[in-house]
């Protein structure tokens, strides 16, 4: 690990003053501090923000307020998001371990990097470690990568379950920069593909800090699923994983949201699908048909084409996982 | 028989000069890369730092970039945690932080001001030990014994958490700490054990 200045900031104001091109922020460090040990990441300074941001979580004027700095155990367990959000903590606990669900922030989650291996393997090339280097894993294929809005710059996928659920409920991600101004980002938006910059994993401005995560109220209570596919039965990321809610009036279908991890460069939602079960009877024929109209334009790469079928079959699950509960 | 002949002056000077130059590089290029190495690399930072660990204030001075593992095991000589892997993915150095499990690998020590640590060697009660280490010895709760001391400090957060409802619970929440001789079912049964208390 490279030697790095080490300051601890009070207060939000103190975070975004200090922060410049050479720092960074650190909260539970889960997956920086590894990156630092493996110098994919040399910050000049570190930026403690542990006491600086919000540990709590509220519920008011319809909608959840996370701070930054709730861990994610907390979220998981907390009584409000198991009476009014179950799908969150559903996918908080499909992630990681006791361990680490323990120390990870709510905000810290959301800008893990990807666990591409070509990534943390710094002998090769890797766009998002070193920009403009190439794509190892687009060259040799990995059985991990991306199926959709992938190119051949980077088909790395974020690694996040939390996200799933954030993007399948219409979170929104709240920011503050050095002006003190407040940036709200819807969370469709907030992940980005890797385009031109795949180095960049999100479309958060240059010196802010997370402060908050908003979710809104939903009804998305009763009927909701999240499945994970992955190579052992627990503490692995996923192949794929699937976040689901239902809003249903008797068995009709007045509201879908879909969603999915280890599928792209971002928590991918099932637009077409969801558009396609609105307003139909909640039927396995029908899951089905959703499940197939949401994969049929994906590309698999070299390794990895078992993930189309595999993510049929999760979606179809997950579905009938929802309306069985 | 002509002797060729071996020493001359010119040899001599070549030789002598050659030496110098080497014995001279050496100096130079450190002097250089002391006067230079300071834009490229940052210096090592170290800095005093008071910890709590067994209920015991430490006050001591470690660089920024030591993990609290790294703390326990070279600074305090506490060696009960284990290094497996350093990366977060095997378990073996857990510890409670503020009592709740954590990885002691991927805490740097510095974030750890004015919180309580918990390690293996604090379970204890004076030669009396902890129920769970009993259960551990009498269920056959390992083999090798490297990972023991994270699987100790994992389960004892699994039973005050309340989560041993079944073996299933017990097996997704210890799956964070990975055991290679496959003491699992000693591990799982150890756990019941103390649960059931």
């Amino acid at each position: 690990m490279r030697p790095f200045n080490f300051e601890k900031v009070k207060t939000v104001a103190e975070a975004t003053s200090k922060k410049s091109v050479n720092s960074q922020f650190i909260a539970g460090g889960t997956n920086l501090v590894d990156l630092m040990k493996k110098n994919i990441s040399q910050p000049d300074v570190l930026i403690d923000i542990t006491s600086a941001m919000s540990k709590e979580i509220r519920f008011e004027k319809r909608q959840l307020n996370i701070g930054a700095m709730v861990s994610n155990t907390k979220v998981a367990t907390d009584q409000q998001v198991l009476d009014k959000f179950p799908l969150l903590s559903k996918a908080i606990l499909a992630g990681a371990s006791p361990q680490i669900r323990n120390m990870a922030s709510s905000a810290g989650n959301l800008l893990q990097r990807t666990r591409c291996p070509y990534f943390y393997d710094v002998t090769t090339p890797c766009n998002k470690r070193k920009p403009e280097s190439g794509c190892s894993a687009a060259e040799h294929g990995t059985r991990m990568s991306a199926v959709a809005g992938y190119n051949d710059k980077c088909v790395a996928v974020h690694p996040s379950d939390f996200c799933v659920a954030l993007s399948a409920l219409d979170a929104k991600v709240i920011a503050v920069n050095a002006e003190d101004k407040e940036v709200k980002i819807p969370f469709q938006d907030f992940h980005k593909l890797p385009g031109n910059t795949p180095w960049l994993d999100n479309n958060l401005p240059e010196n802010t800090v997370i402060t908050n995560i908003e979710v809104p109220e939903n009804n998305f209570t009763k009927n909701y699923a999240y499945l994970k596919v992955r190579d052992r039965a627990s503490y692995a990321f996923a192949l794929v994983s699937v976040a689901a809610g239902l809003d249903l009036s008797g068995n009709k279908i007045k509201e879908a949201r879909l969603a999915s991890g280890g599928v792209a460069h971002k928590p991918w939602r099932w637009y077409d699908a969801e558009k396609f079960l609105k307003g139909k009877e909640a039927t396995e024929d029908n899951f089905i048909k959703a499940a197939k109209l949401a994969t049929r334009d994906l590309k698999p790469l070299k390794e990895n084409a078992f993930k189309i079928p595999m993510l049929e079959g999760a979606i179809v699950e997950v579905l009938n996982q929802s309306i069985h509960r | 028989m002509e002797i060729k002949q071996q020493y001359s002056r010119r040899n001599f000077l070549k030789i002598s000069g050659l030496l110098a130059a080497f014995v001279a590089i050496p100096t130079s290029v450190k002097a250089f890369y002391n006067d230079v190495k300071h834009y490229f690399i940052p210096k090592k930072n170290v800095s005093k730092l008071t910890v709590s660990v067994n209920k015991k204030s430490h006050t001591l001075y470690a660089d920024s970039r030591s993990t609290l593992l790294d703390l326990l095991r070279e600074q305090l000589h506490l060696t009960g945690s284990k290094k497996g892997c350093d990366h977060g993915q095997c378990g073996a150095c857990t510890v409670h932080i503020d009592g709740e499990r954590a990885l002691s690998c991927l805490t740097l020590a510095s974030m750890t001001e004015g919180r309580e640590i918990t390690t293996i060697e604090g379970l204890a009660d004076g030669d009396e030990l902890h129920p769970m280490q009993k259960a551990f010895v009498e269920c056959d709760g390992f083999q090798c014994g490297y990972c023991t001391p994270g699987q100790i400090m994992s389960a004892v957060a699994c039973v005050n958490e309340g989560h041993t409802g079944s073996v299933e619970e017990i097996k997704e929440y210890m799956s964070g700490n990975l055991c290679r001789c496959g003491a699992y079912n000693g591990i799982v049964e150890s756990i019941q054990k103390v649960a059931a208390l």
